[in-house]
């Protein structure tokens, strides 16, 4: 509570300021809106559903885009982790794509897949299946010899190895990645909206904006950031309660 | 280095019945013999009689760990063979549990003890219904039931390997291997342990082979000891213990025939130093 209150005094000076100041005048930028004006235009969204809507749109394709990167990253990471030959073969190709910058990947994207949640799935997959593939690789590396030592003389067949010693030993370091993963999956899903998809809260930004509804566009940006700590809130608490449950469970 | 290799005892057949484990002409080298390579273990011949309980010591780096490893089907040898039950391993198997000596990095961190336990019992396909009854009475034999649902990294060193021998025999292992699984313990925690081990090897008949630098818990355990000794390292002498079981803590170490092995093995590993300091690494090995 005493950190929260610590934490708090930056903001909140910062807000007091910005509101005397652009109500006394000493502010006259037409692109700066108040603080009042902000939480009005927030909570008219929120009441209208309207920013609901559109945050469930983002969500739904960063997460689902996540996903896709989580499941690619994970098992292929794992794969050239345990496999250093593979990890050789496939390593220039990795190395050449990971630099593409994944909204380069738009106008291809939307030839394939059309406009919609597919399209910005498919860009946010890529943008976040390299830091979780290359946190994989590594964690794997680094899991103890002696676990692998027990995995063989035990004979477990392949996927009872991945799910029983390999990945539950990895996973602190994975979820690392996958918190990184998570936040660029927003970033990338908000740019493909305000660049290119007609939908979610990056769309409802751009369009505030040119409609000059300036109060709604600095509600939408805070709208964005509590979704940013929220997701990495969630994910840090699904890492260490994962963790708990993989243990207790068995 | 032919002298050091004739004064090798080859242990005898098995007077009854196939050997346990037949270690056949085994060496291992590292890197290529032309190239400077190293070699560790320079044809061994042992036999390890089914029901018997084989000590091996040797000083430090003389390739003690990497037998075991070869044993346990974790490394390949370079010549020669191991046959279990007359044919020759190809890999790790379920029937030759390996006892660790880092036990705090052999146990899954991430689950409770009967969770650790558990693992021999999912690999063996055992369904959850039956595996309670198996981890229970195992944790009751190794003392650990009222650690059940503690987390190794809460548990003493001593009760850590008790979680790794536990789990060991929850495999049904036909051979147990330990890789100096007590040199890591204070001197009562080991005493007990030694106890322990002895009381379940004669209680199953286990096959063991038992890796120690410490001569005496090697005179005490066994019912023979190997010697490694020599640079590249090979069997200098088999030792027949011959001390009446069961062995006692006390009565067995001041038993004049205790004592007598005792000066005999300090003496071999003194003419027998290994040349090296335990550099030697076999791939996931210590050395």
């Amino acid at each position: 509570m005493r950190r929260f209150l610590l934490g708090s005094i930056v903001p909140v000076l910062f807000l007091g300021l910005w509101e005397i100041s652009s109500r006394t005048g000493l502010l006259t930028l037409e692109s700066l809106s108040r603080p009042s004006d902000i939480l009005v235009a927030g909570i008219h969204g929120l009441l209208d559903g309207s920013l609901l809507l559109a945050t469930l749109q983002t969500c739904e394709a960063a997460l689902l885009g996540l996903a896709i990167a989580a499941v690619i990253g994970i098992l292929c990471g794992a794969m050239l982790g345990l496999l250093p030959m593979l990890e050789r073969i496939t390593g220039p190709t990795i190395e050449a794509l990971r630099p593409i910058p994944a909204i380069a990947f738009m106008p291809l994207a939307l030839m394939m897949f059309g406009f919609g949640v597919t399209l910005e799935a498919s860009i946010v997959a890529y943008a976040c299946v390299w830091p979780i593939l290359i946190v994989t690789v590594a964690a794997v590396r680094a899991i103890e010899p002696r676990l692998l030592d027990i995995a063989d003389v035990l004979e477990l067949p392949f996927w009872k190895r991945m799910l029983t010693i390999i990945l539950p030993a990895a996973f602190a370091r994975i979820n690392v990645g996958l918190r990184v993963a998570a936040a660029i999956s927003l970033v990338v899903a908000v740019t493909v909206e305000i660049v290119l998809d007609p939908r979610g809260l990056g769309y409802h930004l751009i369009l505030a904006s040119q409609e000059l509804k300036i109060g709604l566009m600095y509600a939408q940006l805070v709208w964005l950031c509590i979704l940013g700590y929220l997701l990495n809130a969630i994910l840090r608490n699904v890492g260490t309660g994962s963790f708990t449950l993989w243990g207790s469970a068995r | 280095m032919q002298a050091i290799r004739k004064q090798g005892v080859r242990a005898r057949p098995d007077e009854c019945g196939a050997p346990a484990l037949s270690i056949r002409d085994l060496s291992v080298s590292f890197g290529a013999p032309t190239a400077g390579g190293l070699t560790v273990l320079d044809h061994i011949d042992i036999d390890v009689r089914d029901g018997e309980f084989l000590c091996v010591v040797g000083s430090s780096g003389a390739g003690k760990t990497t037998l075991l490893r070869v044993l346990a089907g974790l490394f390949r040898p370079t010549q020669g063979a191991v046959l279990f039950n007359g044919r020759a391993i190809s890999g790790p198997s379920r029937d030759r549990a390996i006892i660790f000596q880092d036990y705090s990095k052999a146990l899954l961190p991430w689950r409770t003890v009967r969770g650790n336990v558990a693992l021999s019992l999912e690999a063996r396909g055992i369904p959850a219904s039956r595996q309670d009854a198996v981890i229970d009475s195992l944790l009751a034999k190794m003392g650990l039931s009222a650690a059940k649902d503690k987390f190794p990294g809460q548990l003493s060193g001593g009760m850590q390997q008790r979680v790794q021998i536990a789990r060991c025999l929850a495999q049904e292992p036909k051979i147990l291997l330990m890789d100096e699984p007590f040199g890591a313990l204070d001197a009562m925690t080991r005493q007990a342990l030694q106890d322990e081990i002895l009381q379940l090897a004669a209680e199953k008949q286990t096959t063991v082979v038992f890796i120690t630098h410490d001569l005496e818990e090697a005179i005490y355990l066994g019912d023979r000891v190997a010697v490694l000794g020599g640079a590249p390292a090979t069997i200098v002498e088999m030792i027949d213990v011959g001390l009446p079981r069961p062995r006692n803590q006390l009565t067995t170490r001041e038993n004049a025939g205790f004592l007598a092995h005792r000066h005999r093995l300090f003496e071999l590993l003194a003419r027998f130093p290994s040349a090296r300091g335990g550099a030697a690494s076999t791939g996931r090995g210590q050395g």
